[in-house]
């Protein structure tokens, strides 16, 4: 990128210019339109009330689930995508990463087509082992998992694809066995693009709304996550406590990005 | 390294940027329909234009077919519907949304939006609607009237209490003297219907009309006395309707006779 580099006088045209300053305001009016409607004086005691402090509790605990499972299940399986040569890898790449772009409600539905009671799986489960996955906070951790897993793949695939592979060969020279490879030399080569990973699957589950809705309904305690209780309070009118929320989830979306923020000022 | 370390961060970067989108496009939530604008008779040819209706979501059914039926006798008017909650609609219109005509499915959220200063005249009620409890075809868990909503291994799904048809369950349960045990409140009507016909739950408390227009896949359990809890359906012209003589047309209609035979149809009753 520095390669490129010419010299444009500070100059910036007008076609460029007026479109930026309107992209911009797309994206930060609406921010700022929150801050200007917040209910300032109210808002210490709506984000101490039992329904805020539930929704947050769950979603934080919830959250942190998924990202725990994206990490047990999604690392190995940006291992299998950067590292081997096995057949159907494009395939494999192309459908882990769907999620990504599909709408979050047609997950939902997917999963309830699943996991659901009349699923494919959700049946079975249901019969023989009683386990039943919607309407439950594991279904909200499944359904969170769902849409943020492939930004952990992702970025850990990238991670893997950009580090130095011979480490690896090295290793397994000295004797060392795959697995140990894996966890002694590989792991914490990547552990970097590993940790953006987590942080962004976590900030994705963290926001997940559409399929948490469609598959694990909304129930206070069990369910409802903080983006559930700010879709539930503008739809019964409480404007402010929406405000509040969604300032909420702003606050950490921002501590997100500046805890990545390392990253970004190397572009 | 360097360039690997910038290409690293630009999908970063990538992956934030479809984060943005997908939360952004997480809470959609809203159905809309356009009536085909077959031609007509040609009657009531000065009515033209588009109409923006907000309904509540139970009215889908029959607004859905008003619609059509309008088609006909305004050709040139265009009626679009957005069916939603009550309680969310009422704030929407309350907010300054740009729509012609606001209906609700109770009172109390109606009063929300004439408080606001944002509904023109005395809104008018059209319409009436009672609960049901319905149930998943073969009610495969032998529920037979509200306290079965108390069950705890059965799962059950009841409308969130700010929204009118939750009102009036909370109201039903609260004379039935039932502590109601949901495992999900939902936003709207439709959707408690939606869990029952899938089968997710075993029971959930909606409007009459709703169960019927489920069809075969829901059937309703008798709820005693369910008549002693009733909703009023108001509707009314927005103040800054873009198109009041439009918003005029639909109003008449709803309330008049065209409105009562629809309604009842789908098993509303008459207000």
């Amino acid at each position: 990128m520095t390669g490129h580099r010419r010299r444009t006088d500070g100059r910036v045209p007008v076609a460029l210019l007026v479109p930026s300053v309107l992209g911009v305001a797309v994206l930060v009016l609406p921010m700022v339109g929150l801050l200007l409607r917040a209910p300032w004086r109210r808002l210490p005691d709506i984000l101490s009330s039992d329904a805020v402090l539930t929704a947050l509790r769950l979603s934080l605990t919830t959250a942190t689930a998924a990202t725990a499972l994206s990490l047990v299940c999604g690392v190995p399986v940006a291992w299998l995508l950067a590292r081997t040569r096995m057949p159907g890898r494009s395939l494999l790449r192309g459908v882990v990463t769907v999620p990504l772009v599909l709408p979050p409600v047609i997950g939902g539905i997917a999963l309830l087509m699943v996991f659901g009671r009349r699923g494919v799986l959700g049946g079975w489960l249901d019969e023989a082992l009683g386990v039943s996955l919607p309407f439950t906070t594991a279904g909200v951790v499944l359904a969170q998992a769902f849409v943020a897993m492939p930004f952990l793949i992702v970025s850990v695939e990238g991670a893997l694809r950009t580090t130095d592979r011979r480490y690896d060969d090295v290793a397994a020279t000295l004797g060392a066995s795959a697995w140990t490879t894996f966890r002694r030399v590989t792991l914490p080569s990547v552990a970097p693009g590993v940790l953006a990973g987590a942080v962004l699957c976590w900030a994705r589950a963290l926001g997940e709304f559409g399929a948490t809705v469609t598959f694990a309904g909304s129930f206070p305690g069990t369910t409802r996550t903080l983006p559930l209780q700010a879709y539930v309070a503008i739809g019964s009118g409480d404007t402010d406590t929406a405000i509040v929320l969604s300032l909420l989830m702003i606050a950490v979306s921002v501590a997100v990005l500046v805890a990545m923020r390392r990253r970004w000022v190397g572009a | 390294m360097r360039d690997a370390g910038a290409r690293r961060v630009g999908m970063l970067v990538q992956a934030i940027g479809v984060a943005g989108l997908l939360v952004a496009c997480g809470g959609d939530a809203e159905g809309a329909s356009h009536p085909d604008g077959s031609p007509a008779d040609g009657s009531g040819a000065r009515i033209s234009g588009e109409v923006t209706v907000l309904a509540a979501a139970s009215l889908t059914e029959p607004f859905e077919t008003l619609g059509e039926r309008l088609a006909d006798r305004y050709p040139d008017l265009e009626v679009t519907f957005s069916f939603g909650p009550s309680s969310g609609l009422a704030e929407q219109a309350a907010a300054g949304a740009p729509a012609d005509v606001l209906a609700t499915a109770n009172t109390v959220t109606m009063d929300t939006a004439v408080q606001a200063g944002v509904v023109d005249g005395t809104p008018r009620v059209f319409a009436r609607n009672t609960l049901a409890l319905a149930v998943p075809a073969g009610n495969p868990g032998n529920v037979t009237g509200p306290a079965d909503l108390a069950r705890d291994e059965l799962r059950v799904a009841v409308c969130e209490p700010r929204v009118p048809c939750g009102a009036a369950a909370e109201a039903l349960l609260d004379r039935a003297g039932v502590e109601a045990a949901p495992d999900t409140l939902t936003t709207d009507v439709k959707e408690a219907v939606s869990l029952v016909s899938l089968g997710e739950v075993d029971a959930a408390l909606v409007y009459l009309t709703d169960a019927a227009a489920a069809g075969d896949a829901v059937e309703t359990v008798d709820v005693p006395r369910a008549g002693a809890v009733v909703n009023d359906y108001p509707v009314a012209v927005m103040a800054d309707a873009p198109n009041p003589d439009g918003a005029h047309a639909v109003v008449d209609a709803v309330t008049g006779e065209l409105g009562r035979d629809v309604l009842a149809e789908a098993g509303f009753l008459e207000p």
